[in-house]
């Protein structure tokens, strides 16, 4: 994580930049509107990279024409759980595609502490690495 | 945001005395295509057309008024169409997002129509997640409620219209510039509706009556429906037509223009039987368009003063 200050997690599209304006994420989800893509909203609070699975916010929105829909349930979401990570979600239904296209993290804890290294002795002195996110030290819905 | 789309916004601020051209912004807007097609193709309806005119240009005037930074809240074009059934709601509805989106006062400019259906659901917490999907469907353009007193059912206390008014009311209210809401119903049972909900009367600022057609009116409609299906009336027909409407007026269920496209689509029928009776004889282009009088006249409108409809012994 160390080319990555401040410990952001970094899933999806855009998650290098400065947090979107809502003018910015208007303007993507009208691209994937665009495209006739189906939109979603997702919100975990597991910052694991490998947790690719979030919690789905309502059904996914089928058959949208204008963004306003979408970002409305994305502020309902950010007003339900304003310190998880909420990320909107496209999904293409094109034969051959058929899974999400496009993936950006709307909403973020204010306070991310990243994650460690753990270090695990395996058979003959060999070294296990892997990455442990502080956040989940702590019970579902209380690490943020 | 919406404010991003719409291309007068980009420009910079005119000074106090720059001249602005009204008439320039008309052409531009394309609004006067829509408008002549709508005097074109509706026939009647002269309150309505007045009401149409002037909100296309109170929202032209506005743009104007946005060169100047003269900024106004935007204002609320929420509609209730009353009437009687076949005077056009429907229609006009359609029409309606078509102007909106010209005078760039929607953003996509589609018409979502729903009844009680789609927006009521049918056991406790599903009401609000349907008619939200609807609201959201429905964003960047007109969301059509037909028929939007059975959304208010006063004898049944635990009846879930209810719920979804109140999210309705709430849209309204909050994101008037994302979509515009038009009620459609009966002028009376409208009226109680309303009554029973003040708030939802309050919130539509434009309440348009649709009035009856005359007879006159409902031959001119009968012409252009024909016209769209490539037929015509002979001379004839034309009068026994006009004669069958004034009869058909005195009736029950008498439903305006949907009474005609009936009476219309049953001329058809007879046209077809009495071309197929005289196969032996070779028929031309004008036979097949024609409708003639032996078509109308065989309606029992005329021989019995009965519906159509109705079942033979006069029970």
């Amino acid at each position: 994580m160390m080319t990555n200050q401040g410990n952001r997690i970094t899933q999806g599209q855009f998650s290098f930049l400065p947090d979107l304006t809502d003018a910015q994420i208007t303007a993507q989800i009208k691209y994937a509107l665009g495209k006739g893509w189906a939109l979603s909203v997702e919100y975990t609070d597991d910052p694991h990279p490998r947790n690719t699975y979030w919690e789905m916010f309502g059904n996914p929105m089928f058959d949208l024409k204008d963004p306003a829909g979408i970002l409305m349930e994305v502020n309902n979401c950010r007003k339900t759980f304003p310190n998880h990570y909420v990320r909107v979600s496209a999904f293409s239904a094109v034969r051959g595609v058929e899974s999400v296209t496009m993936s950006f993290i709307v909403n973020r804890p204010k306070k991310e502490p990243g994650f460690g290294l753990v270090r695990q002795e395996a058979d003959g002195r060999q070294m296990r690495y892997t990455v442990h996110s502080y956040a989940t030290d702590k019970p579902e819905g209380e690490r943020y | 945001m919406s404010d991003t789309d719409n291309s007068s916004s980009t420009q910079a601020v005119l000074a106090d005395d720059a001249p602005v051209n009204l008439e320039a912004e008309f052409e531009a807007s394309n609004v006067k295509e829509v408008l002549d097609k709508l005097d074109r193709e509706l026939i009647g309806l002269k309150p309505v057309k007045t009401r149409i005119r002037e909100i296309a240009a109170l929202l032209l005037v506005d743009r104007l008024r946005k060169q100047f930074a003269l900024t106004s809240e935007t204002p609320t074009l929420h509609m209730n169409f009353t009437g009687n059934p076949g005077t056009g709601k429907t229609t006009v509805a359609m029409r309606m997002a078509e102007i909106l989106h010209r005078l760039g006062y929607v953003r996509e400019g589609h018409l979502v129509s729903v009844t009680r259906d789609d927006l009521v659901g049918q056991y406790i917490g599903h009401t609000a997640p349907k008619t939200k999907e609807v609201i959201k469907k429905a964003m960047g353009g007109v969301l059509f409620i037909d028929e939007a007193y059975y959304l208010y059912k006063p004898e049944n206390e635990r009846d879930y219209g209810a719920e979804s008014i109140e999210i309705l009311l709430q849209v309204m209210e909050n994101n008037r510039d994302d979509l515009v809401v038009i009620l459609a119903g009966y002028k009376d049972r409208m009226d109680k509706f309303f009554h029973s909900n003040p708030g939802m009367r309050s919130r539509i600022a434009h309440h348009i009556d649709f009035p009856d057609y005359s007879a006159e009116e409902l031959l001119h409609i009968a012409k252009l429906m024909l016209a769209t299906q490539n037929y015509r009336f002979s001379p004839d027909a034309e009068k026994a037509f006009f004669e069958y409407i004034t009869l058909r007026m005195k009736l029950a269920h008498f439903a305006n223009a949907r009474s005609v496209r009936n009476a219309l689509d049953r001329a058809r029928l007879r046209q077809a039987n009495r071309l197929f009776a005289n196969a032996s004889k070779s028929l031309s282009k004008a036979d097949l368009i024609t409708i003639e009088a032996e078509d109308i006249l065989a309606s029992r409108v005329f021989i019995e003063g009965k519906l159509d409809g109705e079942p033979e012994s006069g029970q």
